[in-house]
């Protein structure tokens, strides 16, 4: 289901504009939030009570006040950068955690099969059964508020997809003659499994994962918003929508503004990951580039 | 048919027992409440006597035993914070939630089917990519950022709706709304892609040669097979809705399990956080039974198996 190369096709991307804007959008954010961070963080964080509310749009403080600034006087711009670095961050080692343990746990269940697949099963169900934020909000509030944890609780509410997903493609896998044969010529289980199996679920469980991102994000910043995922000097988007509440009536860009960034982030995520699905997807993707094509007027 | 749901009420049973277990010992992770009720500076004599009448003082273990005992007589203890049997209050938090949720998913379904079968009729045309992004983009908004941008406008500059409560039909709008936002997003894109599945395949190119009219297609043969993937993924989002209330409870103070599930952490009240999720799993695991039976119901191959 990837391309021969197995890489991402990239060349394919400008028959569709929004995809190119999704991209476009996500390398410069990643761009900024790898290199910016360090030379404004200070700069960030330093508060002007003269600038309070600060208007957006305004060209008398320099560029750093351009969006105005915060409840403390704080360039909003800068917050938004260091803010960025700290979400894209988050997103990005959430799903890697949950994508690889999912993937790992799921090809172990499904071929182990017995108690353990039961027990994970039955686990996973349970994980499940809880929905996401009550089980966030319940243990972050035990633990102390740091991005380490705030990762591993979204890993772990996140893992089931992957579990569930890879342990069926799993139970599938281990039946077919490639992996009797294997067997029969005395590969080892983890033989079996590694170079047979998690081979072909791979591709899966990358689709699944670029498809979780704009969901990590958003859930994330729900997470900084109650409050529960990190504590100042962290910040990060849903931390700035918090701060902002207070004071909606009188300035909306506190909390307009990252709450735009969320949904920027998380929209050009899932278009880009929509996009990919179509490209990737044989039966789809004659008929995903030929639409261009199509003389006007004519019927599907 | 009876078997498959004896061997379901098994497991579901399994699972909320695994949810309690798992829920009391991180409950008792962040050790004794006593700090928070107590004033400052209460002598160390109050601090035995409280965590004495609240049972904090036994071993881990005895402290897990008796309250396995309660929960087998559906006793979670009394509320710290609110002064009365936890589990009476999480069950009086549920009703408004469970109307939120029921009209919420009523709407997105109503929404998200037309939109999803009109743009897999069009695929890849203008109304189907306009549809499809619009679906993306919906399915992207922060909830929590969408409930206050909406008192931005709506009840604070235009005055149009209340900023928060349940008491006017009015104040319904603005949480309906953001429960709505996500659910109406996914399911108009797994409508989308269930459809185009549905009318490629042989049947609907039969029914097609035979001359029958594509309206009819659409809703009478292709929709009724989409409505299994479609069936699904509108249980997760139901019982997703509770991430949702909570959002909901916190930004309009709107009543329900979600405020009160946020007050008993923020009030570290063991009793009340356990019986509320205890009630949550009840109703997640009746809603994922209630999902299977439709499934099995509307799909022959499944009651086979």
């Amino acid at each position: 289901m990837t391309t021969p190369s197995g890489g991402i096709p990239w060349r394919l991307l400008r028959g569709s504009a929004s995809a190119v804007a999704g991209a476009s959008w996500l390398a410069v954010l990643i761009l900024v939030a790898a290199v910016l961070p360090v030379f404004v963080t200070e700069a960030a964080n330093h508060q002007d009570l003269a600038l309070r509310f600060e208007e957006p749009f305004g060209t008398g403080h320099g560029i750093a006040y351009v969006l105005g600034a915060d409840s403390l006087g704080r360039p909003m711009l800068l917050q938004l950068i260091v803010g960025a670095r700290t979400s894209l961050v988050v997103a990005g080692l959430t799903v890697a955690i949950s994508a690889l343990a999912g993937f790992a746990i799921g090809v172990l269940s499904g071929y182990a099969g017995g108690w353990l697949d039961t027990v994970l099963m039955r686990l996973a169900d349970i994980l499940h059964t809880v929905p996401s934020l009550l089980l966030a909000l319940a243990v972050l509030y035990v633990l102390e508020p740091s991005i380490t944890n705030l990762v591993l609780v979204l890993a772990i509410t996140r893992m089931p997809v992957y579990l569930r997903t890879a342990r069926a493609q799993t139970l599938e896998l281990r039946e077919r003659v490639f992996v009797e044969s294997s067997r029969s010529l005395g590969a080892t289980n983890a033989r079996i499994m590694t170079r047979d199996i998690a081979p072909l679920v791979a591709p899966t469980i990358r689709t699944l994962a670029m498809l979780e991102v704009a969901n990590v994000i958003l859930a994330a910043a729900s997470l900084s918003f109650l409050g529960i995922g990190l504590q100042r000097p962290d910040v990060d988007w849903g931390m700035m929508v918090a701060d902002g509440r207070s004071y909606l009536a009188s300035a909306w860009w506190v909390t307009v503004l990252p709450g735009l960034a969320v949904l920027a982030t998380a929209l050009s995520a899932s278009i880009l990951s929509n996009w990919l699905r179509a490209v990737e997807d044989p039966t789809q993707r004659g008929a995903f580039l030929s639409r261009s094509r199509r003389p006007a007027g004519a019927k599907a | 048919m009876l078997t498959f749901l004896l061997r379901r009420l098994v497991t579901s049973v399994v699972t909320v027992v695994g949810v309690v277990v798992i829920v009391f010992f991180l409950a008792r992770l962040t050790g004794s409440p006593a700090n928070l009720y107590l004033p400052e500076g209460a002598s160390p004599e109050r601090y035995e006597q409280f965590n004495r009448e609240h049972g904090f003082d036994l071993p881990l273990w005895e402290q897990f035993v008796r309250f396995l005992g309660g929960v087998l007589r559906l006793d979670f203890g009394d509320s710290i914070w609110q002064q009365r049997p936890a589990l009476e209050a999480a069950a009086e938090a549920m009703p408004p939630t469970l109307l939120l949720a029921l009209i919420a998913m009523t709407g997105s379904l109503a929404v998200a089917v037309p939109l999803g079968a009109a743009a897999a009729r069009r695929r890849f045309r203008l109304a189907d990519r306009v549809i499809t992004l619009s679906s993306l983009t919906t399915a992207s908004i922060p909830d929590f950022w969408f409930a206050l941008v909406g008192v931005l406008f709506l009840s604070i500059q235009l005055g149009l709706l209340p900023t928060s409560g349940d008491a006017t039909v009015a104040s319904w709008v603005l949480p309906v709304a953001t429960l709505m936002l996500a659910p109406v997003g996914v399911l108009t894109q797994v409508t989308r892609g269930a459809m185009i599945d549905a009318l490629g395949s042989g049947y609907v190119q039969n029914a097609r040669a035979r001359g029958l009219s594509p309206s009819r297609l659409v809703y009478r043969h292709a929709l009724r097979n989409a409505a299994l993937p479609l069936l699904t993924v509108a249980g997760d989002r139901a019982a997703g809705m509770v991430n949702g209330a909570i959002i909901v409870g916190t930004v309009f103070a709107f009543p329900g399990i979600g405020t009160l599930i946020v007050g008993a952490v923020l009030n570290r009240d063991f009793a009340l956080i356990q019986a509320s999720i205890f009630i949550v799993g009840v109703a997640v695991v009746l809603l994922n039974i209630l999902v299977d039976l439709t499934y099995a119901l509307a799909d022959p191959r499944v009651r086979i198996s």
